[in-house]
C-alpha cells in the first residue's frame, strides 16, 4: 500500500470513502491493425464508503463486471483513476496489488471455474495467506476459522472442488475471498450461478459477514431483486456508462432512467395476476417511452 | 522411458488424490500395466548391462562368426564374432539414454516458451510463432544428415538436434493448453491473491499442461528411438558403439546368412516404441476417461433384458390427455451395478392448449424428465419404471427401459418440438439462419425449398424479428442472444407441432429480453393452441405463463397443482421453503431463510 503514489487531488483523502472510482475509462485494443480501440466503459463515477455496499446492476455487455476487474487491477485503465483509501490504484504495480490483496478480495460467478480443480480446498485458501508470508501453522489455523465462519465442515481442508455443490463451492471461494480480512469484496455476479434457496443462503452469508466484519461490497449481478436486497445504494449501467444512481430503495422503487424502469418491471413476481398487471404496465411504459424517443427524433 | 515419466508423475506439487488414483487407473488397464511391466524390465536390463553382459560390446572373438545360439552366446555371434545378446544389452543403453536426451531437449525448450508465449501473448508469442514456424518448415532428415556431415557420427548430436527439431510440438501443445486457462477465474483470483506470475504459473497452469506433456513425451521418446535407429540403418550411426540400429544395419548386411541377426534389434526397437506409444495411450484414457471404461460391461448386461414389443393400449379414460406420464422412473447404471435413480415416480399430465410448469432445482431431475418425453436421454440412461404417452399411444411402454425411438421419430419435430435453454449453441454456427429453419420443414413437412422459404419468413416475422429477410440470410454469430431464441422457438413452432418442450428458455437471457420473449411465447401459445411443458428454476416465469405446475425434488414430484394454489398456498414445506428463498417482496438487508449457524447444507 505504502507503494502506491498518493493522491495529489485531496479529494479522495478528504471524502473518507473506501473508493472512489473517478471519470474512469476502460478500452481495449482491437485486433484491427491502427483501429480505433473498444471503450468497454465510458466516464465512471462511483464511490463506496467503509461497511456499505454498492450494487451494480445491468445487462450482459453494460460493462458491470469491465468495472470490477478495473477496479480489482484486471482491466486496463486508460483514464480517470481509482482511488482506494486516498491511494490512486488505477496503475498499481505487481508489487501493490500484492499488498493490496490485504484489503480487497474478489468472489466470482462460476463457483465452478474460480477454484482451482487439482488444489485442495486447505491448499485454495492458503493461497492467499501464504502470498502475505503467513506461516504455514498460523495459515492453517485461519484455514479452520474461514471455513467455521462459512459454514464448511471442518474436514473440507482435504477435499478438492469437485467434491462440493456449487453452494459450497461458493462459500469456499467467499472463505477465500475473507482469508485476509479484507475491506472490500468485489461480488462479481456471486449468486447468479447458484439455486434459489443456496442464493438465499448465501446472500444471508453475506449480510452476516458484513455485520461481523465492517466489510464493503462492490456487488455485481444482471438481477434487480438480488441487488436491491444486499445493497444500500445502487448504480445502473446500460452500454458501458452510469445511467442512474443511488439510495437502492429510490432507485429500485422509482426509477428515473427509461432503462432502469424497463428493467424494473421486466423481472417478472412470483403471482399470476400481480404478474398480469405488471406485464400491462411494462407494455404502457414501453409504448410511451417509445413515443417520447419518436418525439424527440422530430425536429420541432 | 518409465524413469524419466515417474518422477514426473511423483513429485507433482499439487492435486496428489487425482495423481494416485489416475496411476491406479492406469495400472488396471491391461495396456498400461503390460506396457508399464516391458518398459520396466527393459529399463532394469539396460541399467544393469554391464553386470548382465557376458561380454564387453565390441570384444570381438573373429575364430566365431556368425555363429548360432549355443551356451556361451545366447542369441550367437555376429559377422565380427561379437555377442549378440551383450551387444543388444548395451545398445538398449544409448538407444534409451538418447530418447531420453531428445524428449528432454524438447521438454526444456518447448514447455517454457509455450508457458511464457500462452501466458503472455504479445511480442515473444509472435516472435516464437516466427522461430517455431522456421523450425517446423525444416526438412528433419536433411538437416540431421549435414549435422552429422559437420559434427560427426554422435548419437547424441543428433538427438540433441532432433531435439530441437521436435522442440515446437511441446510449444504448440502447451501455448494451447496455457492460453484455454489463462483466463480462468481461478487465475484471475491467484492475481487478485497478489501471486507473481511465477508462482501462477507453476501453481496453476503448470498443472493443466503436465498430463498432456507426459502423455507427449511417450510418444516423442518412441519416435526418437525410431529416427536413431533409422539413422544408423542407413549407415550413418557410430560404428564404434553398439546400439540396436547399428545392430540392425549389422544384421540387414546377413540377412541371408543369420536372417536371426536382423531379429533380436528389430524386436527390440518394436517392443520399446510399442510399449512407449501403448502406455502414452493408458496414460491418457487413465488421465481423461477414468470411469467410463466401465460403462459398457454394465450396459450389456442391461441390454440384454429383451425390450419387449407390441404396442399396448394406454388405459381407458386417459386418451384425451396430450402426454401423461405415469409413475416415471429414469435412472443410470453406476459403475458398481447399482441403479441411481435421477427420477422417481413422477406422474402428471398436459392437455392441449395447457401450460404446464416443472419447478425444480438444479439436480431435481426436471430436466431429465423433459427429455424422456422427447426421448432425447443419453444412451446410458434406463428407464427403470412407468410409461409415457403421448395423444392416447405409448410412446414408452410398461416394461420398456428404454424410450422407443422408432415410435419416437415419428412424432418428434412434427408433433413435439422443443426449445433449449442456450440458444447459441444450439443453432449450428457453419450454417445460415435461413438454411437451419428451412431444412426440417422440407424433410417433416414434405413442402419444396421455396414454400419452406416462404413459411420460413412468415415465421420469423411472427416471432417479431423485425428484418426477416436479413436475419434469414444470417449467421448464427451475427445474431444477439435474445434473436436467436426467437429464431430457435420459430424453428420449435415450424412444423405445427402439438407439444412445446421448452428447457428453461429464458435463463440464458437479460431480464428485459427475458420478459420479451415470454410474451412471445405466450401470444404464440395462445394464438396456436398448443400444450406446453415448461422446465424452469423462476417463479416468475412460473407465474407469467404456466395454468398449473409441478414441483420437484430430488428426482421426485413434490406437489402439483393449478398455478394459484401453489404460489399463493404452496402445502408441501419443500415449496414454501423455494417460494419464501424469493427475494420479491423481501425487506432489504434482512435474514432470508436462517441465521448463519443454521446453514449448513
Amino acid at each position: 500500500m505504502s507503494a502506491a503514489t498518493p493522491v495529489s487531488s485531496a479529494q479522495g483523502q478528504e471524502s473518507g470513502n473506501l473508493l472512489d472510482v473517478e471519470n474512469l475509462v476502460v478500452e481495449y485494443p482491437t485486433k484491427v491493425f491502427r483501429g480505433k480501440p473498444f471503450r468497454a466503459l465510458t466516464d465512471i463515477n462511483i464511490t463506496i464508503g467503509r461497511g456499505e455496499t454498492l450494487g451494480l446492476v445491468g445487462e450482459s455487455g453494460s460493462g458491470k463486471t469491465t468495472l470490477g476487474r478495473a477496479v480489482l487491477g484486471l482491466a486496463p485503465v486508460t483514464k480517470g483513476q481509482v482511488i482506494f483509501e486516498g491511494q490512486d490504484i488505477s496503475h498499481a504495480s505487481r508489487k501493490d496489488r500484492r499488498a493490496l490483496s490485504r484489503d480487497m478480495q474478489v468472489v466470482f460467478q462460476d463457483p465452478y471455474t474460480s477454484l482451482n480443480p487439482a488444489l485442495e480446498i486447505g491448499a485454495i485458501l492458503a493461497e492467499p495467506l501464504g502470498v502475505q508470508g503467513i506461516p504455514a501453522a498460523a495459515a492453517k489455523k485461519r484455514v479452520a476459522e474461514l471455513l467455521d465462519q462459512v459454514g464448511l465442515p471442518k474436514d473440507a481442508v482435504n477435499r478438492l472442488p469437485r467434491e462440493f455443490s456449487g453452494g459450497q463451492r461458493q462459500r469456499v471461494a467467499i472463505a477465500r475471498a475473507l482469508a485476509l480480512s479484507p475491506k472490500l469484496i468485489v461480488c462479481d455476479e456471486a449468486v447468479s450461478a447458484l439455486d434459489l434457496t443456496t442464493q438465499a443462503r448465501v446472500l444471508d452469508l453475506l449480510l452476516q459477514i458484513q455485520l461481523d466484519t465492517g466489510v464493503s461490497y462492490l456487488f455485481i449481478s444482471h438481477d434487480l431483486d438480488v441487488v436491491r436486497h444486499i445493497s444500500h445504494r445502487v448504480a445502473v449501467m446500460y452500454r458501458g456508462e452510469i445511467v442512474e444512481q443511488g439510495v437502492s430503495g429510490i432507485v429500485t422503487q422509482t426509477p428515473v432512467h427509461p432503462y432502469t424502469q424497463r428493467l424494473l418491471l421486466a423481472s417478472p413476481v412470483p403471482d399470476p395476476d400481480r404478474q398480469a398487471v405488471r406485464r400491462e404496465e411494462r407494455r404502457r411504459l414501453i409504448d410511451s417511452q417509445r413515443e417520447l424517443e419518436n418525439q424527440a427524433s422530430i425536429p420541432a | 522411458m518409465t524413469a524419466s515419466v515417474t518422477p514426473e508423475i511423483a513429485t507433482g506439487q499439487t492435486g496428489t488424490v487425482v495423481r494416485s488414483t489416475a496411476i491406479r487407473r492406469l495400472l488396471k488397464n491391461p495396456l498400461g500395466l503390460a506396457s508399464v511391466i516391458i518398459l520396466a524390465v527393459i529399463v532394469l536390463l539396460a541399467l544393469f548391462a554391464p553386470i548382465l553382459a557376458p561380454f564387453g560390446e565390441n570384444y570381438a572373438n573373429i575364430g566365431k562368426t556368425l555363429a548360432a545360439p549355443d551356451s556361451v552366446n545366447i542369441l550367437g555371434t555376429d559377422s565380427s564374432g561379437r555377442d549378440v545378446w551383450s551387444r543388444l544389452l548395451f545398445g538398449s543403453q544409448i538407444t534409451l539414454l538418447s530418447a531420453v536426451l531428445c524428449a528432454a531437449v524438447a521438454v526444456a525448450l518447448g514447455l517454457p516458451a509455450g508457458l511464457i508465449a500462452g501466458y503472455y501473448g504479445g511480442l515473444f508469442e509472435t516472435t516464437s510463432n516466427w522461430v517455431i514456424s522456421i523450425l517446423m518448415s525444416l526438412p528433419g532428415l536433411i538437416v540431421l544428415l549435414t549435422i552429422r556431415a559437420a559434427f560427426g557420427p554422435s548419437v547424441w548430436i543428433s538427438m540433441v538436434a532432433f531435439g530441437i527439431l521436435i522442440s515446437p510440438s511441446y510449444f504448440l501443445l502447451t501455448r494451447t493448453a496455457v492460453r484455454a486457462v489463462r483466463n480462468e477465474l481461478y487465475v484471475d483470483a491467484a492475481r487478485v491473491s497478489g501471486l507473481s506470475d511465477l508462482s501462477i504459473m507453476g501453481r496453476h497452469i503448470f498443472s493443466v499442461v503436465r498430463a498432456p506433456i507426459i502423455i507427449q513425451t511417450a510418444g516423442i521418446c518412441g519416435v526418437a528411438i525410431a529416427i536413431q535407429s533409422g539413422l544408423e540403418f542407413l549407415g550413418l550411426g557410430d560404428p564404434t558403439m553398439a546400439t540396436w540400429g547399428v545392430m540392425l544395419s549389422e544384421g540387414f548386411k546377413n540377412v541371408y546368412l543369420t536372417p536371426t541377426l536382423l531379429l533380436w534389434p528389430a524386436l527390440a526397437i518394436a517392443l520399446t516404441i510399442g510399449a512407449l506409444v501403448l502406455l502414452g495411450n493408458a496414460i491418457r484414457d487413465a488421465l481423461e476417461d477414468g470411469e467410463k471404461i466401465k460403462a459398457p460391461k454394465v450396459s450389456k448386461v442391461a441390454g440384454s433384458v429383451k425390450a419387449n414389443t407390441g404396442n399396448h393400449a394406454v388405459q381407458k379414460g386417459t386418451e384425451h390427455h396430450l402426454v401423461k406420464v405415469t409413475n416415471l422412473g429414469v435412472g443410470y447404471p453406476q459403475a458398481d451395478g447399482s441403479i441411481k435413480k435421477v427420477v422417481d415416480d413422477v406422474s402428471f399430465h398436459v392437455d392441449r392448449g395447457e401450460v404446464l410448469g416443472i419447478v425444480g432445482e438444479s439436480g431435481s431431475g426436471k430436466s431429465q424428465t423433459a427429455f424422456s418425453i422427447l426421448g432425447l436421454l443419453p444412451d446410458t440412461a434406463r428407464i427403470v419404471g412407468g410409461t409415457i404417452q403421448f395423444d392416447g399411444n405409448y410412446t414408452v411402454q410398461p416394461g420398456d427401459d428404454r424410450v422407443n425411438q422408432q415410435r419416437l421419430s415419428k412424432i418428434r419435430g412434427r408433433r413435439v418440438s422443443y426449445i433449449p435453454q442456450e440458444p447459441m449453441s444450439n443453432l449450428d454456427p457453419a450454417f445460415t439462419i435461413g438454411y437451419q429453419l428451412v431444412t426440417p420443414m422440407v424433410r417433416v413437412l414434405g413442402i419444396s425449398k421455396s414454400e419452406a422459404k416462404k413459411r420460413a419468413m412468415k415465421l420469423l416475422e411472427d416471432v417479431g424479428i423485425t428484418y426477416p429477410e436479413r436475419t434469414f440470410k444470417a449467421y448464427p454469430h451475427e445474431v444477439s442472444g435474445g434473436m436467436a431464441q426467437r429464431v430457435l422457438i420459430a424453428g420449435a413452432i415450424s412444423c405445427e407441432p402439438d407439444l412445446v418442450i421448452a428447457d428453461e428458455p429464458t435463463t440464458a437471457l437479460d431480464v428485459t429480453v427475458q420478459a420479451e420473449v415470454l410474451d412471445l411465447l405466450r401470444g404464440l401459445q395462445s394464438r396456436l393452441n398448443i400444450g406446453v411443458i415448461l422446465v424452469t428454476h423462476n417463479f416468475g416465469v412460473v407465474s407469467d405463463l404456466c395454468d398449473r405446475v409441478v414441483v420437484m425434488q430430488n428426482g421426485r414430484l413434490v406437489e402439483e397443482g393449478d398455478v394459484r394454489e401453489i404460489l399463493r398456498n404452496p402445502k408441501e414445506k419443500y415449496t414454501q421453503t423455494l417460494l419464501s428463498s424469493m427475494l420479491e417482496g423481501k425487506t432489504p438487508m434482512t435474514m432470508l431463510v436462517s441465521t448463519v449457524e443454521e446453514v449448513a447444507l
